[in-house]
């Protein structure tokens, strides 16, 4: 499981600026599952985020890892 | 005389600006604005209720609410230091497109929060055809679903055949940031310079498309640099400025630089709001980290008169439902769709 905002592992090292008020205003960039950053497409009540071998996201699915 | 004394027969500068902005509608000029910025932290109420004074006298309750969304994102060749969308630097921000039925339905979302303007954005340093033509058939697109909502657009640096061509699609307003004061530019942006960006405002304005023109605080300017930054934009005489507050964004040469203290935030939107008394003043990206709920507040009781609701183009922002909830409770219409056509 990785972070979706900084790509590393969600377990590991610092993640003090992916979480709390910065978190809360970044779409999540990086795929939970593999890391590899993900097409993202912000629209004003929403986001799309695509990873090209695990799929599609939106802000209407559950995205974990940190985010 | 000494220092006491000239302080003592000085006219304070909230004095001036009572007569000068809110009584006769003229806006501070540079000195002036530098000594509001340098006003202290315990002054800052006294600021804000008179930008919000000036605010309700010569632009009134309403405020103009707007979104936005991106339609051409990343992979921008111009190197704002501030921006995650450049391509020369190592953000996670990959680029992308946005189909017609997605610009619709972006359109229909902000039209269903109430919104009179919706703002197309791509990040380029000046569209080329395939974009000219993808903003026209999303325009029309618009239009087709019945939704007869303001259109803006922000397509970077324009030639005057294709501000001519926006004119005829029917976009109404034209954003083009000026960023920050003429002095600061060169340090934040070298692949363009402000005069370029200048140059395109001249001719947006000159074709009768409103100028939208505002731009980023916290970008490493001095005071004295914001001050000088309020002054040219009231020298533009735009119809909009967007107040941005940095946000560091990863991968950026500012990735590292501090969010701007909320007090900073307050005291620079009602010195720009003394400077440009007329003028719609945004709330824009930023807020959220820079001001919190409360700041928000603070700020649309200290001389901003717009807001943009929901998302940014590549952050995101507080639900718009927040921000409308916020406006009812001040009692603060929004203004209608209706006025504006």
């Amino acid at each position: 499981m990785y972070c979706v905002h900084c790509g590393k592992p969600a377990a590991e090292g610092d993640h003090v600026r992916c979480v709390g008020a910065r978190g809360a205003i970044e779409p999540p960039r990086f795929c939970p599952d593999c890391a590899r950053r993900m097409v993202v497409q912000v629209t004003p009540s929403g986001w799309s985020a695509r990873c090209s071998r695990h799929g599609d996201r939106t802000s209407y699915d559950s995205v974990s890892g940190l985010d | 005389m000494t220092a006491a004394a000239d302080e003592r027969t000085k006219a304070d500068v909230l004095d001036l600006a009572r007569e000068q902005v809110l009584e006769r509608g003229e806006g501070l000029d540079e000195a002036q604005v530098l000594e509001v910025l340098a006003l202290p932290d315990e002054r800052i109420p006294e600021l804000l209720a008179l930008a919000h004074e000036v605010r309700m006298r010569w632009c009134g309750p309403e405020v103009e609410v707007e979104g936005i969304v991106s339609v051409k994102t990343g992979g921008c060749p111009e190197d704002c230091h501030f921006c995650s969308q450049s391509g020369q630097f190592t953000s996670p921000v990959r680029s992308a497109w946005l189909d017609i039925p997605g610009l619709v339905r972006a359109a229909r979302e902000t039209a269903a929060t109430g919104a009179s303007e919706f703002c197309i954005v791509a990040a380029v340093r000046g569209p080329d055809k395939r974009l000219m033509s993808q903003v026209r058939d999303g325009i029309k697109a618009i239009r087709a679903d019945g939704n007869d909502i303001q259109i803006a657009c922000s397509l970077g640096m324009l030639s005057q055949e294709q501000v001519d061509e926006l004119v005829e699609m029917g976009v109404h307003r034209y954003n083009h940031n000026l960023e920050t004061a003429r002095s600061h530019f060169p340090s934040v942006v070298t692949t363009h310079s402000w005069e370029e960006r200048w140059d395109t405002l001249r001719m947006v304005h000159a074709a009768g498309m409103e100028v939208c023109c505002g731009g980023i605080i916290g970008m490493g300017e001095t005071v004295e640099q914001r001050a000088e930054f309020a002054v040219q934009l009231a020298e533009l005489n735009p119809h909009e400025v967007p107040m941005n507050f940095l946000i560091p964004q990863p991968g950026t040469p500012y990735e590292g630089f501090d969010v701007v203290e909320g007090r900073d935030a307050l005291r620079t939107i009602a010195a720009f709001r003394l400077a440009l008394p007329r003028t719609i003043l945004r709330f824009a990206g930023g807020r959220e980290l820079t001001l919190g709920d409360l700041g928000a507040e603070q700020g649309m009781l200290g001389g901003i008169n717009a807001i943009i609701v929901g998302n940014y183009l590549t952050n995101l922002g507080r639900p718009a439902q927040q921000d409308l909830d916020m406006l009812d409770e001040l009692n603060m219409p929004i203004k209608a769709l209706s006025e504006t056509l």
